[in-house]
């Protein structure tokens, strides 16, 4: 048994603290921003801090949280994650059922797979979907952060396999039964995919919380920034002529503190999700790679 | 009788599900498709597509005259590489390392950690990276000169520095969620096969060696060609928010030269010359590598 071999138990060993240091390497730069945005501001700007608070305050978060620009583009955020993942998921689940089928049932089906497939393989680009937003006058609304990336294929495939290894005879029976396909799908499939369902929200919502960059295409206004694009401007670019802060405040954000508060805010709702996903993301990534 | 019929009576509830998901993308990913056209133009957005200037292929002439472009895509495919080769063998081995884990407990702790950084942002990312990396006091250039005596190191302004950042920074993001696909497939090894060597007499190092790498290795293959296609993705989202103007020759890449040029200095005709030259090219890529990887490995997406 090589298990017992001195070798083998030696690199075991080696192995065991070597991968540590690598995993607690993927999170030491979480830690280092929580504990200087815990951080008292004279500590922090002095770059005292490493990992633990220094002179332990929530005030970086009372004024983070206090700042009505900060606030604005949160709830932003939050809107735009919330109509944006129920009308993606509801646009995918629907889409992806017919798309299941097979050809002797379906006949239209690989015409539409290949309709959604291909915007995979070419995109118009950057520059001719943002003047069709302005032409459709969504510059500046809500709609321009939702719409776009509403289809979006790869979930749909995702969706689609998981709906194929629904056994045959349930779908069978409903229609003996007389059910319609839309009562099939909603009465039979709806309740079994819950778990694909769950998996592919939370992408979904993970997605729309991230994104950035459409806000900072199609928002002109900075009021109508989602949190990504704010903290985008402020954190990132550090420029704050683009969002009208008052000379007083400028102080506040230009905290080192402060920065890393929002840094913070920023990330956890992913944090808080991310327990919940991991449990299943394993299963969808390798049913969408993997493939007998 | 085989009846060639769309039989709409048995399959109209089918389109109608399908009706709003064709809309959408007839709309958000079709009706751009025709925008390329002003490629072709002088495009001006007081004139519109009917009324501006025909140029035939001037602005692809004049990407390639252009020196900051020629550059451009340079740098593209540069990163994309060094991201590409990196991406491919660290999680090959750290996959192989973790399988060596016997201990589960540890093994989900550690598979935790290692993918967290894949769902956060570039945007927090980035803020962090800046904060962390600073030449003044950044805790990284701290811990370097404690540990190394070394001087502290523009990461970001610097532009060789950048390049290394932006690859190592990428391959910390993601390495860990790119082991799954690895973690998956080891799993799936025939465990006979590894008793076998061990009445053999084969040590672990020989076992890797003999069985689990050449187990791996149509899949390293599939992971490897697909990731051919995406040559000139070096990753619009990270660039954006590590780079700035002192980098601009070493680190600007497609994606962000075009939303520069088109969004930021108005030349909405250029960036979508370059930015169509980039989707015809990467298409080429991407159904090559899908063929490719269907021929060596008889991977099959769809």
């Amino acid at each position: 048994m090589y298990h017992k071999t001195l070798p083998y138990r030696i690199f075991s060993v080696f192995n065991y603290i070597f991968l540590g240091i690598l995993a607690l390497l993927c999170i030491l730069p979480l830690i280092h921003v929580l504990a200087v945005s815990l951080s008292g501001k004279a500590a922090a700007s002095a770059n005292l801090v490493s990992l633990w608070p220094v002179n332990f305050t929530f005030e970086a978060y009372v004024k983070t949280l206090g700042n009505d620009n900060f606030i604005t583009a949160l709830w932003i955020s939050v809107k735009r994650t919330v109509l944006g993942t129920a009308l993606g998921m509801i646009v995918i689940f629907l889409a992806a059922y017919p798309l299941s089928k097979d050809e002797s049932s379906f006949r239209g089906r690989s015409i539409y797979s290949w309709f959604f497939v291909f915007t995979m393989l070419f995109a118009g680009g950057m520059v001719p979907s943002y003047i069709l937003i302005q032409k459709l006058g969504l510059m500046n609304s809500l709609w321009a952060l939702i719409l776009p990336g509403l289809v979006n294929v790869w979930n749909m495939i995702l969706m689609l396999n998981f709906f194929r290894n629904v056994p045959k005879e349930l779908e069978e029976a409903a229609l003996i039964d007389g059910a319609t396909q839309f009562r099939t799908l909603f009465m039979i499939y709806l309740p079994i995919s819950m778990p694909a369902i769950a998996t592919l929200s939370l992408f979904t919502m993970v997605g729309h919380w991230n994104d950035w960059f459409s806000g900072m295409l199609y928002m002109t206004d900075y009021q109508n920034y989602p949190l990504a694009t704010f903290l985008q401007t402020i954190i990132v670019q550090q420029d704050f002529s683009k969002v009208n802060v008052d000379p007083s405040d400028l102080e506040n954000i230009a905290q080192r503190t402060v920065r890393a508060a929002q840094i913070f805010i920023g990330a956890l709702p992913v944090l808080l999700v991310y327990p919940f996903l991991q449990k299943y993301f394993v299963k969808g990534m390798v049913l969408g790679a993997v493939k007998e | 009788m085989y009846k060639r019929t769309w039989n709409l009576k048995k399959t109209w509830p089918f389109h109608v599900m399908l009706l709003p998901a064709v809309i959408m993308t007839l709309i958000f990913a079709y009706l751009p498709m025709g925008g390329i056209i002003m490629a072709f133009q002088e495009y001006k957005p007081w004139t519109g597509f009917s009324n501006s200037p025909w140029v035939g292929l001037d602005h692809f002439q004049y990407m390639f005259e252009r020196p900051d472009s020629k550059q451009v895509i340079l740098n593209t495919v540069i990163i994309a590489a060094l991201k590409i080769a990196s991406g491919l063998v660290i999680p090959l081995v750290f996959a192989i390392l973790l399988n060596e884990v016997r201990k589960l407990a540890y093994k989900k702790v550690l598979q935790t950690l290692v993918y967290l950084p894949h769902f956060l942002s570039w945007v927090i990312l980035g803020g962090i990276l800046l904060d962390m990396l600073s030449p003044d006091g950044g805790i990284v250039n701290k811990a370097l000169g404690f540990l190394f005596g070394v001087e502290p190191i523009f990461f970001l302004g610097d532009g060789n520095w950048f390049r290394i950042t932006v690859v190592v920074s990428d391959v910390w993001k993601e390495f860990g969620f790119s082991t799954i696909i690895f973690l998956a497939s080891l799993a799936g090894i025939n465990p006979s096969l590894y008793e076998a060597a061990e009445v053999d007499g084969a040590a672990r190092l020989k076992q890797t060696l003999h069985i689990t790498l050449p187990s791996l290795l149509p899949i390293i293959v599939v992971v490897g060609t697909l990731s051919l296609g995406n040559i000139l993705n070096a990753g619009f989202d990270q660039i954006f928010n590590l780079y700035n103007s002192l980098v601009y020759d070493k680190g600007d890449i497609i994606d962000t030269y075009v939303y520069r040029m088109a969004i930021l200095n108005g030349e909405m005709s250029f960036g979508a010359a370059v930015g169509l030259f980039k989707s015809v090219i990467g298409m080429g890529l991407i159904i090559l590598s899908y063929r490719l990887a269907y021929k060596m490995a008889n991977y099959r997406i769809f």
